[in-house]
């Protein structure tokens, strides 16, 4: 299983500052370069593909714009472990093949750690230093169990992916 | 059979169940699919094209150019253009071109029945609930699923009753009552599950005021935001050419049915304001009074319905506003705005001092009219994120129409109870 590094965010992260309005006009590697700056204007430069967001609760509140999932999956997001979600960015990560972990104690995964995401378990183990994985986990914290629908769609790339096989089917 | 919530009734049709149990993940078939110029064809047509698979049903989706209208540059005049290129050639039926918010625009041109299960491009879909139809947010790409498709899956969720009973004291809105509650609960707090508002003060509410209860169940992280259908909505609903066939009184919820219920007394609310950078920030507008403003908005579709500009013309109804202010007045449909010329209240509103712009989401979404630099604004509006409106460096203060044209006038932000005694 993949090790991710962490970088964390508080509560409330919305799409508007995920996703500016003012950027909405750009393509999506373009605006991928403005997520997030006016909350954490360091962020979008500093992460790499593999990483792992890990926030306080409500995380994507705001706007149906998928493109606040879009900007992280362009970064190279995997996924983002909360206590809490907005419903409708649940659904727009997996859509777009983002892993949304809805984990209560997410905030005790600290900012400088590496996590792994065991889906089928519904755990997150977290660790202190790459290398300790995945021998000696710090913590191992409970998610919530998400519909193996959810984790396929997710892991197949998102809707678009399935839809593009289903109608490409005989 | 076991009793029913509203929202699992409207979900079990959907499903061509009886019923469905909280928590059940069900697949539904759509009613009616809206989207809009930012969400929709610029995002559909490439994803379409990709698949080359069509559209299920033409006749049940409905497009609205309101986001980046009036085009504003190239990018907004490229983007208007491939969603007009894209529904001639689709032949939609059902195209809504600068004439108005979707969400004010769906039931004006007579969309939205109760009953229906509906989808929409949009975060402030729950809108649709005011009329007793489970409507509720998507994005693109899960809006392509429903175009290809025709359906959707969804969770049944848990119900939770805003009850209020009493009745909203003069110069205080269905706006204030939401702010209270995002207030109460926080900008999550809802968590996706069905909000229905009930007792006599929701009763007591127009058809666009309860449309603005269920728009900012959005703002609480509700899924759906919805109000059983009564006699308003089967006289609103008659008003823009719709007869409601069905059965009115099986579209609420059991007495029985598993629901929490939260009440609230509208006769002690006062006018509530959110201040930055939070819709969950909010206090009573007492505490905040005094504060600066630079910009008062009047706008968007939670924000500047006729009754929204009814009210605000109460306030500002021979007066002028404050030299140091600019009042903002972004109708929310064309149809809003030819009937408030009629009542002679635009002409209240140009007179008091206030610029009147387009009928379109303009700066709510920081799309257009986008406001820059460092101010205080207060505004009609459902979202004051930090940069929302354009500008990073802009505090954003959230209240109802009638405390925006209040503080318009006296250039702080004020009570509007204060200015409507004084007007008696």
């Amino acid at each position: 299983m993949a090790i991710h590094r962490v970088w964390r965010v508080g509560e409330n992260v919305d799409t508007d500052a995920l996703a500016p309005g003012a950027y909405m006009k750009l393509s999506i590697a373009d605006m991928a370069q403005h997520c997030l700056e006016a909350r954490y204007p360091a962020l979008a430069a500093s992460l790499r593909p593999g990483d792992v967001i890990v926030a306080g609760p409500g995380f994507g509140i705001g706007s149906s714009r998928e493109q606040a999932v879009g900007v992280l999956v362009q970064l190279g997001v995997k996924a983002v472990i909360a206590p809490s979600f907005s419903g409708l960015y649940f659904r727009n990560a997996f859509n777009l093949g983002l892993l949304a972990i809805v984990c209560p104690d997410a905030e005790k995964i600290p900012e400088d750690g590496f996590v792994e995401i065991d889906t089928e378990r519904a755990v997150v183990r977290v660790y202190a230093a790459q290398a300790d994985a995945p021998a000696h986990p710090m913590q191992e914290l409970d998610c919530e169990k998400l519909p193996s629908f959810l984790v396929q769609m997710a892991a197949e790339g998102g809707l678009l992916a399935q839809l593009q096989r289903k109608y490409a089917a005989p | 059979m076991a009793a029913q919530t509203l929202a699992q009734k409207l979900i079990a049709r959907a499903c061509h169940r009886d019923a469905v149990a909280v928590g059940e993940i069900v697949t539904c078939d759509v009613d009616l699919a809206m989207f809009h110029d930012s969400s929709g064809p610029r995002r559909l047509k490439p994803m379409l094209d990709k698949l080359g698979a069509r559209i299920w049903n033409k006749s049940k989706v409905v497009l609205v150019m309101d986001h980046y209208v009036p085009e504003e540059d190239d990018d907004s005049r490229r983007i208007l253009k491939i969603a007009r290129d894209w529904a001639r050639e689709q032949q939609l039926p059902h195209v809504y071109d600068s004439i108005g918010i979707c969400h004010v625009v769906l039931p004006q041109k007579g969309h939205l029945r109760p009953g229906m299960f509906c989808v929409g491009g949009d975060s402030h879909s729950p809108t649709g609930g005011a009329f007793g139809a489970y409507m509720f947010g998507i994005g693109s790409t899960e809006m392509l699923g429903v175009v290809v498709t025709g359906k959707i899956w969804i969770k049944t969720p848990q119900t939770i009753a805003m009850h209020w009973s009493g009745r909203l004291a003069e110069g205080v809105t269905a706006k204030d009552m939401m702010l209270h509650m995002t207030g109460l609960y926080g900008s999550n707090g809802a968590n996706y599950s069905a909000i229905e508002y009930t007792g006599t003060a929701v009763a007591a509410l127009s058809m666009q005021e309860r449309m603005t209860l269920s728009n900012m169940s959005a703002e609480l992280g509700a899924q759906a935001g919805l109000i059983a259908p009564d006699e308003t909505t089967r006289e609103y609903l008659h008003s823009m050419g719709v007869e409601v066939d069905t059965d009115m009184d099986y579209w609420r919820t059991d007495d029985d049915a598993d629901c929490e219920i939260r009440r609230f007394d509208a006769s002690a609310l006062s006018p509530m304001v959110a201040a930055p950078h939070s819709p969950a920030n909010v206090h009573p507008v007492e505490d905040l009074r005094g504060t600066p403003v630079q910009i008062a908005y009047i706008g968007a579709c939670t924000g500047a319905k006729l009754d929204d500009l009814r009210a605000a013309a109460e306030v500002l109804k021979g007066r002028r506003i404050d030299p140091g202010v600019r009042l903002m007045v972004a109708p929310a449909t064309l149809r809003d705005q030819q009937d408030a010329q009629q009542e002679g209240i635009m002409d209240t509103l140009v007179n008091a001092g206030a610029q009147v712009f387009a009928t379109s989401c303009g700066a709510c979404s920081g799309y257009g009219n986008a406001l820059a630099g460092a101010s205080n604004v207060i505004s009609s509006t459902a979202r004051n994120f930090k940069g929302r409106m354009g500008s990073a460096d802009t505090n954003v203060y959230l209240a109802s129409p009638y405390t925006v044209a209040a503080s318009a006038v006296l250039g702080h932000i004020a009570d509007p109870r204060d200015i409507l005694a004084e007007a008696r």
